[in-house]
């Protein structure tokens, strides 16, 4: 950690180096401030937790961009909760200088990359750790350290990535709900190299554009992102939850076809060196995420746009997959209304095939005003079975009210 | 053959095409000019705002900078970055745009990170909220309609072939649109747009054109009316800037993330 402090302290010194002597275009504060609660429909579960919270968080961002089209940017997120110690947490987003050179790209410093098609799972997306603490939908990330080199030609493009340091996942505390009933005991991860989050990792990815078909394989090699559980032999709820991150290999496509207003979509992916739910000796298995979005432009004569999304989901882990998405199938509707103030309410509902678990979730968003929007969400965990992934978060269906000012 | 006979030979065929050009002809023929006019500008980068007008007047805005790449034989790549609001900064759309066929459009979304494909079949859906649909902002070529002369008449004291075209691209939202093109310069004054019941649907008026290379005419103000809803759009251009040395790499999904 104290490493991590100094080489960001270095990083901010040199960023800021490098701005005084900048003569490009101008600087760009920008960013947003936000307040949320979440009210929760059922009573507590566990002990420490609650049924309602309040949070404000704040995320400024810096950008400059040169002359020569190279560019800093820096993004700092901070949350204070009202329920969970955990979720108040700090993170740095991103503080990347980019070179662009005319026949690569180098990209230095702390960032978030994408990578993936569907929109239920995002299972091939690899190298930015989950902030969990943020959101249980898994997308939101933390910040990962890297050197990042582009090569951009005819036949496609090719990223190398060095990721030199690991981010451990965040995960809600005592007083947090949307957790297992043991809470993660964060202080005493384990880890399966000796060199702990300083294990080197890599990756590369080479991607393509064909016709109608956008193409991604990626490989990735070192610490997985996704902790393994290890097995709890009391299962006392007072029991920690240890958990441990081990060296995997992962070798993964994904793809997009367009076809008119249809819209399908692949990820699929094989990992070597990862334990299950059971055990923590390695389960090498194959997993694929895949569906469509076909969307009705325009309908009723108002020009709103109705998606319609179906996706299947399957882990080869099966009960004793790390997912609780081993075998489902994913629905949801977008609409957007088009209108001046964006409103956009996207509905999706998950279903186990082979169990009666189910969550249904609604998220909406719209402007109010040129500089603020409201955004609601809510999740329901229905029927989870004892031996569901999501069983313990059966009472915890809840309802948040964000409203963002941005700036 | 002599070239008496030659000069006899050509009068007549010329003559005879000039009578039978048909009104098909004709507005195709002008497109094509007008067309022809617009080549050879390389790229260029623009500034817009775009001021949204509901039938109360309550107003709404945004900003959005736009990078163009002509491409050869082809339709443009371009490339619109938004600015405002701001709860959509960075947000950018990569659109390649082809003669004939679909084009190719890509959406990033700075929140995520994600690169999106999306499907270019919405045509008629609204760009951004505004009264202007995918299809008037996107390149406009010649292949992409088909066309019928109607008259010359005066408009706005300038010399104007008006003319309809109709679409030749499937989800259209129009049966047809009649321009009015000034005959010295060929600047778009004046487009009316009819819906898919061939009802009257927009107006879009041009105006404060600027000539760029000594060449190239481009409107400063674009005011789109609907006539269905009450709504307008004014889209005020600015920071016009040609031959900016852009190239084919700036209009890829790595210069999309890169965008912001």
């Amino acid at each position: 950690m104290q490493k991590l402090k100094r080489r960001l302290r270095l990083l901010l010194i040199s960023a800021f180096c490098l701005l005084s002597a900048s003569q490009g275009n101008a600087h760009e504060f920008t960013g947003y401030a936000s307040g949320q609660t979440r009210l929760f429909a059922n009573s507590a579960q566990f002990s420490g937790q609650n049924d309602q919270s309040a949070s404000f968080a704040i995320q400024p961002e810096y950008y400059h961009e040169f002359e020569s089209g190279s560019s800093l940017a820096l993004t700092l997120f901070y949350r204070l909760d009202s329920q969970d110690a955990r979720r108040t947490h700090f993170d740095l987003r991103e503080a990347t200088y980019l070179h662009l050179a005319d026949d690569f790209e180098l990209r230095l410093g702390v960032r978030k990359v994408f990578w993936g098609t569907t929109e239920f799972s995002h299972l091939v997306d690899i190298i930015n750790q989950t902030d969990l603490v943020e959101n249980l939908d898994a997308e939101d990330k933390l910040g990962q350290p890297m050197v990042n080199i582009s090569f951009d030609r005819d036949w496609g493009t090719i990223d190398l990535f060095w990721l030199p340091y690991f981010r451990e996942r965040t995960f809600p505390g005592k007083g947090g709900r949307l957790r297992f009933a043991n809470v993660i005991d964060t202080d005493n991860v384990i880890y399966e190299s000796s060199k702990e989050e300083m294990h080197q990792d890599f990756a590369m990815r080479f991607a393509k554009v064909i016709g109608d078909i956008d193409l991604g394989l990626s490989w990735f090699h070192g610490t997985s992102r996704d902790p393994t559980f290890i097995p709890d032999a009391n299962r006392s709820n007072d029991a920690k939850g240890r958990i441990l991150y081990q060296q995997i290999d992962q070798a993964s496509l994904d793809l997009s076809f367009v076809a008119s207003a249809w819209l399908w979509k692949l990820e699929a992916l094989f990992r070597s060196g990862q334990g299950n739910l059971q055990s923590t000796e390695a389960d090498d298995y194959f997993a694929l995420s895949g569906g469509f979005e076909y969307t009705l432009y325009g309908i009723f004569g108002k020009g709103w746009d109705l998606g319609l999304i179906a996706e299947y989901m399957h882990d080869q882990r099966g009960d004793n997959a790390l997912t609780a998405f081993e075998n489902d199938i994913g629905f949801g509707a977008r609409l957007a209304l088009n209108d001046v103030e964006s409103t956009e309410i996207l509905l999706g509902a998950i279903q186990d095939i082979d169990a009666s678990s189910r969550t249904v979730s609604i998220e909406a968003s719209r402007r109010l005003g040129e500089t603020w929007t409201l955004e609601a969400e809510i999740r329901l965990f229905m029927d989870q079975p004892p031996t569901d992934f999501f069983f313990s978060l059966k009472r915890d269906d809840y309802m948040q009210l964000e409203l963002k000012h941005h700036f | 053959m002599n070239y008496f006979v030659l000069a006899v030979y050509a009068f007549f065929l010329f003559s005879n095409a000039a009578q039978a050009e048909t009104p098909e002809e004709k507005g195709l023929a002008i497109a094509k000019e007008d067309d022809r006019r617009d080549n050879g500008f390389h790229d260029f980068t623009a500034r817009m705002v775009m001021l949204l007008k509901n039938r109360q007047g309550e107003e709404s805005v945004r900003y959005i900078r736009n990078k163009t790449l002509e491409v050869e034989g082809d339709g443009d790549k371009s490339l619109s970055i938004f600015d405002r609001p701001r709860d959509v900064k960075g947000t950018a759309l990569l659109n390649f745009s082809h003669k004939t066929g679909t084009d190719d459009q890509w959406l990033y979304l700075p929140a995520l990170k994600r690169v999106k494909r999306i499907s270019s079949a919405n045509k008629s859906g609204s760009f951004m909220g505004s009264e202007f649909a995918y299809e008037d902002v996107t390149s406009q070529e010649v292949e992409k309609y088909t066309y019928k002369w109607i008259r010359d008449e005066e408009y706005r004291n300038q010399k104007c072939f008006v003319f309809e075209r109709y679409p030749a691209y499937k989800n259209s939202g129009y049966t047809r649109q009649i321009v009015w093109l000034d005959q010295k310069d060929y600047k778009i004054l004046k487009i009316e747009f009819y819906d898919r019941k061939n009802a009257p649907l927009k107006t879009l008026m041009q105006s404060d054109f600027k000539q760029y290379l000594g060449k190239y005419w481009h409107p400063g103000k674009m005011y789109m009316e609907n006539h269905q809803t009450g709504k307008s759009t004014l889209l005020t251009w600015s920071e016009y800037k040609f031959r900016t040395g852009l190239k084919k790499k700036d209009f890829n999904k790595n210069s999309l993330k890169r965008a912001r």
